[in-house]
């Protein structure tokens, strides 16, 4: 008979307690992963594997420290759970510390749509399949795609388990998959590279291998011929996988550990107007499908949807069972554990909602200006909120593209660049758990020539 | 202490039997070659924060990985722990990527090989340590911190460290192993005055254990430089934007030489042609007075190791002479499908991944030139010293790197600190606008991380003071 994961953690967490901790809680994690690149028509690498990773957290007392194995044999795991309590008997006493109040816990948890058991009836060359038409589709859109660094599909079905010492415990499964490709186009002896991808739970949230191969080679296609630009100041527009870096950003700035350590743009800011009137922003853990979606975090505290951002009011700060402790404040669900064990603050489906514009009613809007597609480097500092980072994009002139441009920066601050969107899109495009639609900035200096 | 036979004989039991069978498995349907790589990673890490240890925690990682290669493609697959099924099914499934009607590689039975060198004997286990002398560093680094100035009103204080056995296993008869030791100590600081807030990062580490805190890595050294930059930060002013001459400061900053050169040179962008740098080798690149190598041979760096993640000694690589560039970083599959040989660049993270050229330890060499001359020579420009990350986009050659300790020169003068403001350059040419290479090469105190493809691996780099005429500073001051 095959045990479930949360007999394993309600095993595990039976063996703590007579170890000497007074609370413990345990998480394991199971991916059962598929992932195929194809490239120049060709399997490039085929991998496939089931991968687990058990959490141990203890507490004696106010004291805690955690643990994770990749081994969830017996004996590793109860040697584990002895050195991990010993540890915990070595920190310091922490006035926040411990599990979750007991009435932050769900007895009963929706079924939130996570998985799509379609997935299981492709065969394997099915899913190679849909790598290889992604790519064929690039190559197939203009002859100026000569390479590519290969289209994947990329697939997991995964188990979350938990349980604690006081009573919770709780399981659910979700599936999800993403197809990329990245082509290269070449004119004139100079390459570019650009990228498009789709991703979700079920099969019918993602695009058909075709859009997402077309889409990818005429990003590609259009950053032929790039060039620098004269540093200036001008509207800024964000396509929506560039503004969805933006919310990272500010997913940051509002998380609850930042918050207490004071290392926010946006600590003590709770009532204020932070963004402009267009900017609403919410964390929705119960979106149906979502791939940020879950029924209980990793705490196993109820999730729900937490307002952020309405109307450009700063309303709340994402918070785990420590941070809302520190803070005087409430859980949100957003307690999320890094593959070490260790509990931080995580996004769940984090985005901008929609607006009004299409993307090419804000593109018209703007006499002169650059419309971004690529951001790359860490050039931002959210305790500051200082901004500066590489971009790639087109340069547009009284409403319309007229060249691509390259090896220029982009640079502000994000407290003046939030209050400083004049347009929201009606494109908010998921990839992951954090998302945005396109976006104006109304100014922004851009360092080139 | 000297690791004369393979953790994973000695305690776990695999014997040459059970390789050979996982090999044979491995190459079933007819693959050209098949390797294992048994990884057994034991982590630690501490945190020290508001003055309190808040946690510690500790990760045991066992597993497997099979690799099957067939022409150009490869098969992976493996398993989370050393039972023999799961091995042999992990073996079966990476060699469904061969067609059976092909003619298969032969399968030659491993022979353990001996370690010829150790780049990084210790003289005990990290994990056999106790918390308590890891602990002390931490509160070392607290107390020093706050110790430097009043503002300094947040310290976070993290010590790391990693035990990893490596086994590797390939069909063409070799069995080698390895014992590689990282450990690192970050603080970061906040400053706080008239309610405006700065943060300040230092780290250090290397491939040994706590007796690499010494010196400059010392724990009150490295929370005074963080608390230092922090407090610096606070009278910053705008960055310049627009294109200036650029001086570099020694060691981290060579991170410019790991995103401009490095990533593009790695062998697999250049098989593939979607590197800038495809089709360069023997051209300039730059002026005569570069001179780049990666060097994965450097006793107890970071980025170095006895051999890589593929079974091979590690080189010291020279990829540039001169100006010329010399040639591409390899692992296996590259080197033989460009018929090159190999460099001992095959890394990966683990066990769970493929592996893949990588750099190890990557720098410049000096040159003739003393710092301050290099600064006195500048009207107007930017001095540069400390950086935080960087990343590149190897087929424009478009890269970027964000400083984050940086100063005017005026006259010959560094003079107001400014706030951090990424760089952005292209890779190929950057260096034919290095106009003086300083006498005073430095590698990085051990904290770079690389990433590519969704994997991260130690490296480090490292710079004498160098001069570009000319590099686009993102600031917002025109």
């Amino acid at each position: 008979m095959i045990q479930s994961l949360q007999d394993i953690a309600q095993h595990v967490v039976d063996r703590v307690k007579n170890s000497g901790a007074t609370a413990a809680d345990v998480m394991i994690r199971e991916d059962d992963t598929f992932s195929v690149t194809v490239r120049m028509a060709e399997i490039e690498t085929l991998k496939e594997a089931i991968s687990r990773n058990l959490m141990l957290r203890v507490f004696i007392g106010k004291r805690t420290a955690t643990s994770h194995t990749s081994d969830i044999s017996g004996a590793v795991v109860d040697r584990l759970v002895d050195e991990t309590v010993e540890m915990a008997r070595l920190t310091s006493e922490d006035e926040s510390g411990g599990l979750p109040e007991p009435g932050f816990f769900q007895g009963h948890f929706p079924d939130l749509n996570l998985f799509d058991p379609s997935w299981e009836r492709l065969t394997p060359d099915e899913r190679i399949s849909l790598a290889v038409r992604t790519e064929k589709a690039a190559f197939e859109t203009d002859k100026a795609v000569t390479n590519s660094e290969g289209a994947s599909f990329e697939y997991a079905r995964s188990r979350v388990a938990l349980a604690n010492t006081i009573g919770f415990g709780g399981e659910y499964a979700g599936t999800s998959a993403a197809v990329v490709c990245v082509p290269i186009a070449e004119s004139k002896g100079s390459m570019q590279r650009d990228y498009w991808m789709s991703a979700g739970r079920h099969q019918r949230q993602i695009e058909t291998p075709e859009e997402i191969g077309r889409k990818a080679a005429d990003r590609a296609i259009r950053r032929l011929g790039a060039r620098k630009i004269p540093t200036c100041q001008v509207p800024i527009v964000f396509d929506p996988l560039c503004a969805r870096s933006l919310l990272g950003h500010i997913f940051e700035a509002v998380a609850g550990s930042a918050i207490y350590r004071r290392s926010s743009f946006l600590v003590d800011r709770i009532g204020e107007t932070v963004a402009s009137p267009y900017v609403t922003v919410v964390d929705d853990a119960r979106m149906p499908g979502g791939l940020g979606s879950s029924p209980f975090d990793d705490e196993g505290t109820q999730t729900q949807t937490t307002p952020i951002i309405e109307g450009g009011v700063l309303l709340n700060y994402l918070q785990s069972a420590y941070t809302a402790r520190k803070l005087q404040s409430r859980p949100t669900g957003n307690g999320s554990r890094a593959a070490s064990g260790v509990v931080t603050i995580g996004p769940t489906n984090f985005y901008l909602k929609a607006g009004l514009y299409g993307a090419d009613e804000i593109i018209r809007s703007v006499k002169g200006g650059l419309y971004i597609v690529e951001l790359i480097g860490f050039g931002v500092n959210t305790v500051t909120g200082d901004y500066s980072r590489g971009a790639v994009g087109m340069w547009i002139e009284n409403g319309e593209f007229k060249y691509p441009v390259q090896e220029v920066t982009i640079a502000g601050n994000l407290n003046e660049m939030l209050k400083n969107i004049e347009m929201v899109g009606n494109d908010v495009t998921f990839v992951g758990s954090i998302a945005a639609p396109t976006l104006k900035i109304g100014k922004m200096v851009i360092s080139g020539a | 202490m000297v690791h004369s036979n393979s953790i994973f004989f000695e305690k776990y039991n695999v014997t040459l039997r059970d390789l050979e069978a996982y090999l044979s498995e491995a190459l079933s349907r007819g693959g050209d070659y098949a390797d294992l790589y048994f990884e057994y990673r034991i982590n630690h890490s501490i945190v020290l924060e508001e003055q309190i240890i808040k946690s510690a925690t500790k990760g045991v990682n066992i597993g497997v990985g099979v690799r099957v290669i067939s022409g150009g493609k490869t098969g992976y697959a493996y398993s989370d722990d050393l039972n023999r099924e799961n091995i042999l099914k992990a073996a079966r499934t990476a060699a469904f990527i061969a067609n059976a009607s092909a003619a298969g590689g032969s399968l030659r039975v491993p022979t353990p090989l001996n370690q010829e060198r150790n780049l990084y004997p210790i003289p005990i286990y990290l994990a056999e340590l106790g918390i308590a002398e890891k602990i002390s560093l931490l509160q070392q680094s607290d107390d020093a911190a706050r110790a430097y100035d009043r503002r300094i009103k947040q310290v976070q204080a993290s010590y790391v460290d990693e035990t990893k056995h490596i086994l590797i296993v390939t069909s063409d008869g070799r069995a080698t192993w390895d014992l590689q030791p990282l450990v690192r100590l970050n603080v970061m600081c906040i400053a706080e005055e008239n309610g405006q807030r700065q943060s300040g990062y230092q780290g250090g580490g290397g491939r040994g254990v706590l007796d690499v805190f010494t010196g400059d890595l010392d724990p009150h050294a490295l929370a005074r430089e963080s608390a230092r930059q922090a407090i610096l930060q606070l009278r910053a002013i705008d960055a310049p934007a627009g294109p200036m001459e650029v001086v570099l400061g020694p060691g981290w900053p060579g991170i410019l030489l790991h995103e401009a050169i490095g990533h593009g040179l790695e062998a697999d962008f250049n098989r593939k042609k979607t590197s800038a740098f495809a089709g360069l080798i023997g051209q300039k690149v730059g002026s005569e007075l570069c001179t780049v190598v990666d060097d994965g041979t450097i006793p107890f760096r970071r980025g170095s190791l006895n051999m890589d993640d593929e079974g091979n000694p590690t080189h010291r690589t020279v990829l540039i002479e001169k100006g010329v560039l010399q040639g591409y970083l390899q692992d296996r599959l590259s080197s033989k499908l460009m018929k090159a040989p190999l460099t001992g660049n095959g890394r990966r993270q683990s066990y769970d991944h493929i592996p893949m050229p990588r750099m190890t330890n990557t720098f410049m060499m000096s040159g003739d030139s003393a710092p301050e001359d290099i600064i006195k020579s500048v009207e107007k420009g930017l001095y540069a010293v400390h950086f935080g990350g960087g990343q590149v986009d190897i087929t424009s050659g478009k890269f970027v790197f964000t400083a984050s300790e940086a100063y005017l020169i005026e006259n010959g003068q560094i003079t107001a600190p400014v706030k951090g403001a990424t760089l952005i350059g292209d890779g190929p040419t950057v260096l034919r606008q290095v106009t003086a290479v300083g006498n005073d090469l430095e590698l990085d105190q051990g904290v770079g991380i690389c990433g590519k493809e969704g994997q991260t691996i130690p490296v480090s780099v490292g710079l004498p003071t160098i001069k570009i005429r000319e590099i686009t500073v993102g600031g917002t001051e025109k």
